[in-house]
């Protein structure tokens, strides 16, 4: 059972108190959008091995969403950042880089 | 208008390990916005006794006192009766500043476990280290309660004192009273 | 002849004798003894029939690893199966009785299995009922599952209670032997947080009984010695009786602590279930000794060598008079060096190993006058009920018997397995020792936690140390590396010391004798409770079962509730064997918690009884369950599905309270209805981005009924909303959207429009509110008086605050039954109080509460829909007849987008329309319509589906709304509805409107 710390409130909680909320970083496509990126928008998702942005809700503490970088196979969490960013902050990327050489997730590296 | 009443109606429970009390009714005032606002800082100061708890805190006397629920809200404590009152003054000192507040005095129950296994009872049922050192005044941690939300905080007594909602009150008294059964001292953060 | 000794028996308390029952025969022992050493000591050498041949089987074992003495325990509300004998502290009044034999324990029916045990191989279940397939599960599942299985399931209600406890500490250690202690002393020099848990009520593990010296001491001594030290250190918590069950992602480990098995007359939970959050876990989980594959290795009488030495040490308790050591390793010796000791009989020790030079262990034997007879083996076991005898043969040969000894125990020994299990449960890989022919943790493969360090670390004989000296030079190591993981310091120090003792190295022995003819594997078994032989392994691997996971499943070897713990190591060594490769790569199969079974009431926890789920109640709950209530959950609310008077049927209560409320006056309690409050300046362009409706241009004052999408654009929720400012909105929600609608709103404006200035606060349960429904409604209110309701003065969908009787209220003239309706709300402290106001205030309007069946009748009666039943999640408010409610002028809100797809704007759809069943009966809920032809699949078509369906009271008829393919165009066209068992119902399609189309009752 994970442990995650929320960068809104920083309590460190085991994973009951949090409910997962699926891919970050998602793009809203709305009216007049084609076809496609609505369709891509809607339904479709990365499920990597490895690297992944994740959104999770504090669900029993502060009820803040929030995003976390975690690795899918092993479980490590790379860290928490806030929910209202459109990508993953530099450092936290760079602190991949070193755990993870060469990992990529859509367009980032 | 008769007059009001708690959830369980001051419910108690004294034959296990530790005191469970049903607190009679608590004013209690949701205020959202942005606690780093010098207005709303400046309407919820006097409330906290010239101070705002920071986040995972609490400045509680009494019935009285200030509670950090997020970035956005706080927990206004005042006496029941002073509820409507203080919704105005609140109101009044924040002016045009964009928040909102709300009476939830009646939203919520409060119960307080007392004893010196006080802290081992919540501990079976909170995901929380409520050893001394890690759990002490002045803190105030939302969680989950066996299945459902809890804010609990170390009161100056040495009790703990909890909201939960009042439509989960007696679920929570029942709770409570199974965790306090006689027999089922654990041993661990024994105090006093 | 297995019997109490006058030596030994650390562990018994002599002066207190206790009683207890097996099959039902009184017997006694003595305060410390466990159930299995109080039957042995009674010469109960048979404790249970085997699985599938009803084999007698004896104890094999001393600890949690026993597959064979299994018993069921205890009475009614305290009967518990498959209750482990080895670990089942004895207690007075105890009542255990054997399993699995009929019709008893001496004179077995099903013992005829092990006759035809050459009919019944591997996989043979699999092979022989396939075919025919109809007789599986009227034929052959009943059989199997009446003669298989081992204990009885419980009948009556467990009477005990159990529960959680979360604890954190730095550093866990799991196991008190001599390792976990001396690891858990170390480490708490550092001053970390150390808790330590031992399965077993007592401290120090197998070193107790094997003995040896440490810094010169007994090692008892020591043992003592550093408990009492660890005991007086305010950093550490040691718990025994309580097992490490699992360890878990992240360093959560479940602790198993068994409170009052031991002494179940004292007040108290049974069982306690650790959830243990450590920053680092020493395994200190010791090792367990193989049995030897030989033909009879389980008839009752053979154990395992070490086990042999702990009931002789421990319990005082010889397992024979006369015992022959089989063994591939110096360790056994010290079981014929203890017998020796205690004055019995050692006929011989059979080393499967020769020695060019003898080993001390060798010498010392020969020293005490006992026969080693080297490079020799069983070739099989005398005896049924209990060993008589064995024959010997030579190892290596196909088991030519040269002579037999007689004899009337074995204790047999095939080197030691780490017990890996929780180093393996979170990842932690292995490595094949092959000095010491087992499995041991790879240290460079530890299970990593959240910031991708390993979080634990095997000790001692659990990370393939089993020398004394190495034992404690590892827990040293393991404390260091624990301590330092979890952030702190230890400081050099000199650890204790023991002697290293000189020995031979042990020699694998995966079948005895080597090359054993298939006679004999038929007779070697290698899972004792789940009876897999030998034989059986060969034969998976011959039909090609080659990976060690199938091979387990094909002969379900390893998958009784021990788990394999003494089968798993000797079975894949077979496999290796027989495919003619290394064991590492067959490698193991994968281990999993519990370590062993944990009891289902220590999983649940204090969830049971009241409080198994979390029932919301509103304010006038009480009131509603003396007035008769029957009981409808919606979430997790109750709410009366009807007030059911004395003497009623529920369905009378429901028409009664039907045609009441539109007669007279109803009551209902709407407190459940979800109410959140939406404010800020960008609350109006908010509301329009999640209601389908304009809700910027409601005025102030007024409601309006609205809808919700999701962004897929299905309808999931509607509502009244109030204006009550201008930037000021109040939200009704359905009961159980209350908290899913709370949270889409705050997900969409803290994940995607953050920048725009609007809060909410969910307000539920802050307020008490009731519908006052029907002609006289407002009649009642005005008799309690303090507003002006008249129609001028609060018009149809209008809001209005004020006094009723006293109490402060919102009043809403809004209406779900087509009736004049007022939803009142009030504080939630002073619910009740308003209740038994209208209550006694409206009985000259003939009040009566209702309940959520009449007002699903009533709103069906107004063809109004109800999310969930026109609803599921697959429905878009255009498929309901909804156009009205869906703006054409904004241009973005949740949904519209998806709604544009082509999927949703086919005209296919099938569309929502009213259905009058022609009888006058009521469809079945669900019931499809068929329309012509067949499908691919030769099914026939359907064109509809019913939603909603009920018995109108008021129309005296059976009513019905449904999905229609072309609905709306089919006016008065008639579909057929297959029910249940042959009925058939046909419908005309109508408008869903069937009772007071114009709106005239509430437009008054």
């Amino acid at each position: 059972m994970l442990i995650l710390t929320c960068p809104v409130c920083g309590v460190r909680a085991e994973e009951t108190e949090f409910h997962g909320g699926g891919e970050a970083h998602l793009k809203r496509f709305g009216p007049g959008s084609s076809e496609e990126d609505f369709q891509e928008y809607l339904f479709m998702r990365e499920n990597p091995r490895g690297v992944h942005f994740e959104r999770w809700r504090h669900a029993y503490g502060c009820g803040k969403w929030f995003h976390a970088a975690r690795c899918t196979t092993t479980l490590e969490v790379f860290g928490t950042y806030p929910a209202q960013t459109l990508e993953p902050p530099k450092d936290l990327r760079a602190k991949i880089s070193k755990k993870r050489p060469g990992w990529t997730w859509r367009s980032l590296t | 208008m008769s007059s009001p009443v708690s959830a369980l109606g001051g419910a108690s429970f004294s034959e296990g390990i530790a005191r469970i009390d049903e607190v009679a009714l608590q004013g209690m005032i949701t205020l959202r916005g942005d606690l780093s606002d010098p207005v709303v800082q400046k309407t919820l100061k006097p409330f906290g006794d010239g101070d705002l708890p920071a986040a995972g805190e609490a400045r509680i006397e009494a019935d009285r006192g200030l509670a950090w629920m997020s970035p956005d809200e706080m927990l206004v404590l005042c006496p029941y009766a002073a509820a409507a009152e203080t919704v105005a003054a609140l109101q009044e000192a924040l002016g045009d500043a964009h928040a909102l507040v709300v009476d939830v005095s009646d939203a919520r129950a409060s119960f307080v476990v007392s004893g010196p296994q006080a802290r081992d009872v919540l501990a079976k049922l909170c995901p929380v280290d409520f050893s001394p050192a890690a759990f002490s005044l002045g803190m105030f941690r939302r969680t989950r309660m066996a299945q459902v939300p809890a804010a609990i905080w170390p009161r100056q007594d040495g009790a703990l004192q909890l909201i939960c909602f009042r439509s989960q009150a007696r679920y929570v008294f029942d709770l409570l009273s199974v965790a306090a059964q006689a027999g089922s001292e654990v041993g661990m953060h024994v105090q006093g | 002849m297995s019997t109490r000794v006058s030596t030994g028996g650390r562990l018994l308390n002599k002066n207190s004798e206790l009683a207890f029952t097996f099959n039902g025969q009184r017997l006694t022992g003595y305060e410390g003894d466990t159930l299995a050493s109080a039957l042995l000591a009674n010469d109960r050498m048979l404790v249970g029939r085997s699985f599938k041949y009803h084999r007698p089987r004896g104890v094999v074992a001393a600890g949690a690893e026993e597959p064979n003495g299994l018993v069921n325990m205890g009475q009614a509300g305290r009967f518990e199966p498959n209750q482990r004998i080895t670990t089942t502290e004895l207690f007075e009044g105890l009542q255990a009785e054997s399993q699995n034999h009929w019709p008893s324990l001496e004179f077995d029916v099903g013992a005829i299995n092990s006759k035809l045990a050459r009919f019944l191989p591997a996989g043979f279940y699999y092979k022989m009922f396939i075919h025919p397939r109809p007789f599986w599960k009227h034929i052959y599942e009943p059989f199997i599952r009446q003669s298989a299985g081992l204990g009885r399931a419980p009948k009556a209600r467990d009477l005990d209670t159990y529960e959680h406890y979360y604890h954190f500490c730095d550093v866990l250690v799991i196991g008190g032997g001599v390792a976990g202690l001396q690891a858990a002393r170390r480490a708490a020099k550092s001053g970390a947080r150390v808790t330590v848990i031992e399965q077993t009520p007592h401290w120090g593990g197998r070193a107790v009984v094997d003995g040896g010296l440490v810094d010169g001491e007994p090692v008892d001594k020591f043992v003592e010695q550093i408990v009492s030290e660890l005991e007086t250190m305010e950093n550490v918590t040691l718990r025994n009786r309580m097992m490490g069950a699992g360890v878990y992602d992240h360093g959560y480990v479940l602790g198993y602590e068994q409170l009052r098995d031991h002494r179940p007359d004292m007040p108290g939970p049974r069982h306690r279930l650790w959830r243990i959050r450590a920053g680092h876990i020493v395994t200190a989980t010791g090792a367990i000794e193989r049995p030897l594959s030989f033909a009879g290795n389980d008839v009752p009488g053979v154990m395992l060598a070490g086990a042999l030495r702990d009931y002789l040490v421990n319990y005082g308790v010889a397992i024979g008079q006369r015992t022959v050591v089989v063994t591939n390793n110096d360790d056994a010796y010290r079981c014929a060096f203890a017998l020796k000791e205690a004055g019995l009989d050692v006929p011989a020790i059979v080393d499967a190993r020769m020695h060019e030079t003898p080993p001390a262990a060798l010498q010392r034997a020969q020293e005490l006058g006992i026969t080693v007879l080297e490079g020799h083996a069983i070739a099989s076991v005398k005896g049924g009920k209990r060993v008589e005898g064995v024959a010997l043969c030579k190892q290596e040969g196909t088991g030519d018997p040269l002579r037999d000894i007689a004899c009337d125990a074995v204790a047999m020994s095939g080197g030691w397995s780490p017990v890996v299990h929780l180093w393996s449960h979170c990842g932690g890989k292995l490595v094949w020792d092959a000095d010491q022919a087992c499995f041991r943790p790879d240290v460079d493969k530890a299970p990593t936690n959240d910031s991708g360090q390993p979080f634990v670390t095997a000790a001692g004989a659990a990370n393939g140390h089993f020398q004394l000296a190495d034992i404690l030079e590892d827990a040293d190591a393991a404390a260091r590396a624990a301590a330092t993981a979890a952030g702190f310091t230890v400081r050099k120090s000199k650890g204790p010391q023991a002697l290293r003792e000189p020995e031979a190295p042990m020699a694998p022995v995966w079948l005895m004798p080597a090359q054993a003819d298939i006679k004999l594997r038929s007779k070697a078994w290698l899972d004792y409770q789940n009876d897999v032989k030998v034989s059986d392994i060969q034969l998976a691997a011959q039909e090609g079962f080659e990976s060690v996971e199938h091979a387990k499943r094909y002969t379900t070897l390893g998958m009784a509730t021990d788990q394999g713990k003494l089968s798993n190591i000797n079975g894949l060594a077979i496999l290796s064997d027989a495919l003619d490769r290394p064991i590492p790569q067959t490698g193991t199969t994968t281990f999993r918690p519990p370590y062993t079974p944990i009891s289902m009431g220590a999983i649940g926890g204090e969830a049971r009884g009241e409080v198994f789920q979390p029932l919301r109640r509103t304010p006038m709950h009480d009131w509603h369950a003396a007035h008769g209530a029957d009981w409808e959950p919606v979430g997790h609310w109750r709410r009366p599905y009807a007030f059911v008077r004395e003497g009623e049927r529920v369905k009378d209560a429901v028409n009664r309270e039907v045609l009441n409320t539109r007669r007279n006056l109803g009551l209902l309690d709407a407190s459940t209805l979800g109410k959140i409050i939406v404010k800020g300046p960008d609350a109006p362009k908010f509301l329009d981005m999640m209601y389908t409706n304009m809700m910027s241009t409601l005025k102030p004052g007024k409601c309006r009924y609205g809808l919700m999408c999701s962004e897929n654009g299905f309808l999931i929720d509607d509502g009244v909303v109030a204006r009550i400012g201008d930037d000021t909105y109040l939200c009704h929600t359905t009961t159980g959207g209350a908290e899913r609608i709370h949270q889409h709103m705050e997900e969409w404006l803290q994940t995607e429009w953050w920048d725009w200035k609007v809060y909410v606060a969910n307000v539920t349960e802050q307020l008490a509110q009731v519908a006052v429904v029907g002609p006289n409604a407002r009649k009642v209110l005005e008799k309690l008086g303090g507003m002006d309701l008249s129609k001028e003065a609060l018009g149809f969908m209008e809001w209005a605050d004020g006094t009723i009787g006293g109490f402060d209220a919102r009043v809403y003239r809004i209406s779900f039954s087509g009736e004049l309706s007022y939803e009142v709300a009030v504080p939630a402290s002073q619910g009740l109080a308003f209740w038994e106001a209208l209550m006694a205030a409206g009985e000259e309007f003939g009040v009566m509460p209702y309940g959520t069946e009449c007002l699903h009748i009533m709103r069906a009666e107004k063809g109004f829909i109800m999310i969930g039943d026109e609803t599921d999640g697959t429905v878009i408010p255009q498929d309901l007849g909804l156009h009205w409610a869906i703006s054409k002028k904004k241009e973005d809100f949740l949904g519209k987008r998806a709604q544009e797809r082509s999927n949703m704007t086919d005209p296919k759809r099938w569309k929502l329309v009213g259905l009058e069943t022609l009888s006058g009966a009521v469809i079945p809920d669900g019931a499809y319509a068929i329309g012509e032809g067949k499908n691919a699949n030769g099914q026939r078509n359907v064109i509809g589906r019913v939603t909603s369906t009920y018995y109108s009271p008021t129309l005296e008829c059976g009513i019905a709304m449904g999905l229609v393919l072309d609905g709306p165009d089919r006016m008065g066209e008639i579909l057929e509805f297959p029910g249940t068992e042959g009925a058939t119902f046909k419908a005309r399609i109508v408008d869903q409107v069937f009772y007071d189309k114009d709106g005239e009752k509430q437009n008054v």
